[in-house]
């Protein structure tokens, strides 16, 4: 099928400076046992190609869902006319970009495919996990689901480029809710909001530990339910990998995204604090922040072989040693700024255009083991498992939240406390950063949920990192 | 896709032809043609359009369900094939699903069809040639989506609903300098040239009050004025699973307090589900008609949760045509007293707020809230505009906020679309008035 797309496609490529089609079928399955109820299954595809055409110093782009040689030439049509119509009027002569031409093929590494395992058996062993919350009457919710996708992708330039990319994610989840007295505590195994996510199969599902998982969150639920809100004032956190995944998106992932940078995204996501001068010279963090974006990592939930223009994947320090060194942004965006940037223009799905996105975005291990970051706070709180995120339009005042705390005093964990929130500022709170963990405390998490652009895209992006430990932090727990 | 309604029903009609005794088939199409145009600079940054159509079937028998959403051309020559040999990949699979207890959908044979707005859509050259005409010499930053958007319904048991809208959206920015900007918008069916351009005169206007310093405020409690914008933001958060009568019984719900603990808004608060009024579709997933107005706060007090068909067979009662979510898709916050224009004379001494962004709960159970604020909001002095403000975080309680702290709302209201397209473009839309607070708590 691909190899006819492609053969329709160039047939009918027409006399233009750049055209490429973009093909995307995605299917996914999901399944959920709520409250040891089966839920009937989600099946998905959605399938359709994108062309862009660029001409004239215009760019134009045209999706359909119709793959047949007529919808290809609509497509194509629509696309042409929008290069036409936006030339001489765009933010940067398109014409100028030398856009890659690109040969390869990336797959996802998968141990175990996961339609070896019959649905039955999925839901069988979800509602065997899901029936271990039931530990107590204020156990008023609970849920176990799984979420697989695969995903096969093709970019066919006019000019002979061809790459074929296929991928597999697992996404499993399992959490369960306590109520009692007007509160209720959730607790989530391994990451909240899908926050465990993975390109694989089935060895997946290890990797996260299932069994035994049921039981494990109720109890902390019920824990939660019975502990003290996290106390007020200016102390030292202990931010654990499923905290930290929130913390780099949101206050150096977005804020470094190129096309942020340059304004595009002013009118619904927003704009940095960062300018392009501080690449190079800006002390983001403190020396011990070392952060990569890295497609390449494998099995990471955003890892891939070429961006959705057709630009390598490499491994790239986007902070060393807590300096800038450079922003989140693909070709086109390069050549706009004037800025070498990385291979991050993706788009979410066949039927949005791509924009620069974060994919897999790593804290890069230290040298400390938990033990010994535990042992260096004297009064402060350990957080897990982002539940609220908050931030300005700059990326810069941030207002966080996780599921659950742990006071740690004279250097030993103490209480479990429950609602821990905690406040900052992008721009100075890396330059707390005081503690990095080893590669014992190192943890891979990602989201499916990215949300940016206009018209809107929700994206896969990754997320790994040690625990780290911040000094004098603002805290404050929950409560009216 | 020229005659959607047509091949809506061909195909309709094909699927139901598909059912085999016993079975039930349920099919939804959701299908739009789209131009999405961004704006940088007062230049154009990306242009595209976007052709989709996308069926979901659902195939029943007894207890069993089985979904399944797959993309399709929208032409019968192709979908109707595809579709078939859908249709019995689920019949194939369906012996391997578990039962559903709490399997509802609309079985009373029922038709409607939304009636068609007469629509004027601007071609995509006049919006960029008017849009950066008017932008020269500006930073003006935007985005336009339009098009028609196609909704249908069918079940083999002679369930048919229908909605058609075509509606253009442009929102864009004037930029003063960094985050300082203006937001306006401008959304309908039809596209008037003269009333753009006023939009744009009162953009300006607005822009100019962005160049004086900025106030840095303190944290602290301020009176405050809430725009709609800024209102339509905290009452999207109280939407996300607050009303569903599923958060409420499994006490995850925002509003628990309310619905378990005797906590209320302010008498002043009425907020309805209004389907009548909203421009989202009549009917909901499973086939079943939405009522024209379900309340959700009554004076202050919690009334009529939204309930999903699922919901309706698990806990017994009956469903009112909400979504799986249990969210409002037409959300209405019913008027207050306050004239508009003298919401700032009201306000007296404290902040206006324009829009508010990014909220969520620091302790959901308690409904507190925080967010920032956002774009064009100012500093006010004896009723007059005195300088824009530094962006502020706010944390607080509904029960404050819409609460004891609410002091009034507008007379006018603003009808807010929504402007996600998220997968495709939404239908949902809040209406609500502005809000006086005689305390807005500021902690960054």
């Amino acid at each position: 099928m691909l190899d006819t797309l492609r053969s329709d496609f160039r047939s009918l490529a027409p006399a233009v400076d750049f055209c490429a089609l973009r093909f995307v079928e995605e299917s996914s399955e999901y399944l959920a046992v709520r409250q040891d109820v089966p839920e009937p299954p989600q099946l998905s595809t959605s399938r359709g190609a994108m062309v862009t055409v660029i001409d004239g110093g215009g760019l134009g782009y045209a999706a359909t869902s119709d793959l047949s040689k007529a919808g290809l030439a609509r497509a194509i049509d629509r696309a042409r006319d929008y290069a036409r119509l936006t030339a001489g009027k765009s933010v940067v002569d398109y014409g100028t970009m030398r856009m890659p031409r690109p040969a390869g093929a990336y797959r996802s590494p998968v141990a175990r495919d996961p339609a070896s395992l019959s649905r039955a058996d999925k839901y069988e062993l979800l509602a065997a996990e899901a029936k271990q919350c039931r530990i107590d009457d204020r156990i008023v919710d609970w849920e176990a689901n799984l979420w697989t996708t695969a995903s096969r992708q093709a970019y066919f330039t006019a000019d002979g480029g061809d790459v074929r990319q296929e991928f597999h994610f697992v996404v499993p989840n399992l959490s369960a809710t306590a109520y009692a007295k007007g509160e209720s505590q959730t607790r989530s195994h391994a990451g909240r909001y899908n926050g465990f996510c993975r390109q694989g199969g089935l060895e997946i599902l290890d990797a996260f530990g299932l069994e035994g998982a049921g039981r494990e969150v109720a109890q902390a639920a019920l824990e939660l339910l019975a502990a003290p809100n996290c106390p007020s004032g200016t102390m030292d956190v202990l931010l654990m990998p499923d905290q930290m995944m929130l913390q780099i998106h949101e206050s150096i992932g977005h804020p470094l995204e190129l096309d942020r940078i340059l304004g595009d995204e002013r009118n619904f996501a927003g704009t940095s604090f960062v300018t392009l001068d501080m690449f190079g010279t800006y002390r983001y963090g403190s020396e011990l922040l070392d952060v990569t974006h890295d497609p390449t990592r494998a099995g990471q939930y955003a890892s891939y072989g070429w961006d959705d223009d057709g630009l390598a994947a490499e491994k790239v320090h986007v902070i060393r040693d807590g300096i800038l060194q450079r922003p989140l942004g693909g070709a086109i965006s390069q050549k706009r700024a004037g800025i070498d940037g990385v291979a991050n223009t993706r788009a979410c799905s066949w039927n949005r255009a791509p924009i620069d996105r974060m994919a897999n975005l790593n804290v890069e291990p230290g040298t400390s083991t938990l033990d010994e970051l535990v042992a260096a706070i004297g009064h402060g709180v350990m957080m897990r498992t982002n539940v609220s995120w908050s931030i300005d339009d700059s990326r810069n005042k941030f207002q966080f939240g996780c599921e659950w705390g742990r006071m740690i005093r004279d250097g030993k964990l103490a209480e479990v406390v429950k609602n821990p929130n905690y406040r900052g500022i992008s721009a100075t709170f890396w330059r707390s950063l005081c503690g990095v963990g080893d590669a014992s405390t190192f943890e891979v998490m990602g989201t499916p949920y990215c949300g940016k652009g206009e018209p809107s895209q929700v994206i896969r992006v990754g997320h790994a990192s040690p625990a780290c430990r911040f000094s004098n932090v603002d805290v404050f727990g929950g409560a009216a | 896709m020229s005659d959607m309604r047509g091949y809506f029903e061909d195909v309709a009609s094909h699927l139901q032809s598909l059912a085999r005794a016993g079975e039930v088939l349920i099919s939804r199409l959701c299908a739009e043609e789209s131009d999405f145009i961004r704006f940088n600079r007062s230049r154009v940054r990306q242009a595209t359009a976007v052709r989709q159509a996308a069926w979901t079937v659902s195939l029943i028998r007894g207890a069993k369900r089985l979904d399944a959403r797959v993309s399709v051309a929208g032409s019968l020559a192709a979908d109707k094939p595809a579709l078939a040999a859908l249709v019995a990949e689920l019949r194939d699979s369906l012996d391997g699903v578990p039962d559903d207890p709490f399997l509802l959908y609309e079985t009373a044979p029922a038709t409607s069809t939304a009636k068609p707005r007469e629509a004027r859509l601007p071609r995509p050259a006049q919006v960029i040639d008017e849009v950066l005409a008017a932008g020269r010499g500006l930073d003006l930053v935007g985005f336009h989506a339009a098009g028609p958007i196609w909704k249908g319904f069918a079940s083999s048991l002679g369930v048919r609903h229908w909605h058609a809208v075509e509606s253009f959206d442009l929102g864009w920015c004037l930029y003063h300098d960094r985050d300082k900007a203006v937001k306006t918008s401008y959304a309908g069916s039809t596209w008037d040239s003269a009333a753009f351009q006023s939009k744009m005169g009162f953009a300006r206007e607005q822009l100019a009050r962005l160049a004086g310093s900025p106030r840095t405020l303190e944290p602290g409690e301020y009176r405050a004025y809430l725009a709609p914008a800024a209102m339509t933001e905290l009452l999207g958060m109280m939407s996300w699973a607050g009303f569903g009568l599923k958060s409420l019984n499994t006490k995850q719900s925002a509003l628990i307090r309310m619905a378990d603990r005797g906590a209320r808004l302010s008498p002043l608060v009425t907020i309805a589900e209004n389907t009548a009024e909203g421009i989202a579709c009549g009917f909901q997933a499973e086939g079943f008609a939405r009522p024209d107005r379900v309340p959700l706060v009554e004076a202050g007090e919690l009334a009529s949760p939204l309930v999903s068909p699922r919901s309706a067979r698990e806990y017994g009662v009956a469903t009112n045509g909400a979504n799986a979510g249990e969210t409002p898709e037409s959300l209405d916050l019913a008027p207050g007293t306050l004239a508009e224009s003298e919401a700032l004379a009201a306000l007296d001494t404290g902040i206006y707020v324009g829009n508010l962004w990014y909220l969520n709960f620091s302790d959901r159970s308690a409904c507190r809230l925080t967010g920032m604020t956002r774009f064009a909001s100012f500093w006010v002095e004896g009723g007059k505009i005195r300088a824009p403000v530094n962006v502020m975080r706010f944390d607080d309680t509904a029960y404050r906020l819409l609460g004891a702290s609410l002091e009034g709302l507008t007379r006018e209201r603003d009808l807010v679309p929504d402007t996600n397209t998220y997968g495709e473009r939404s239908t949902e839309s809040v209406r609500t008035p502005g809000g006086l607070l005689s305390a807005f708590a500021l902690t960054l």
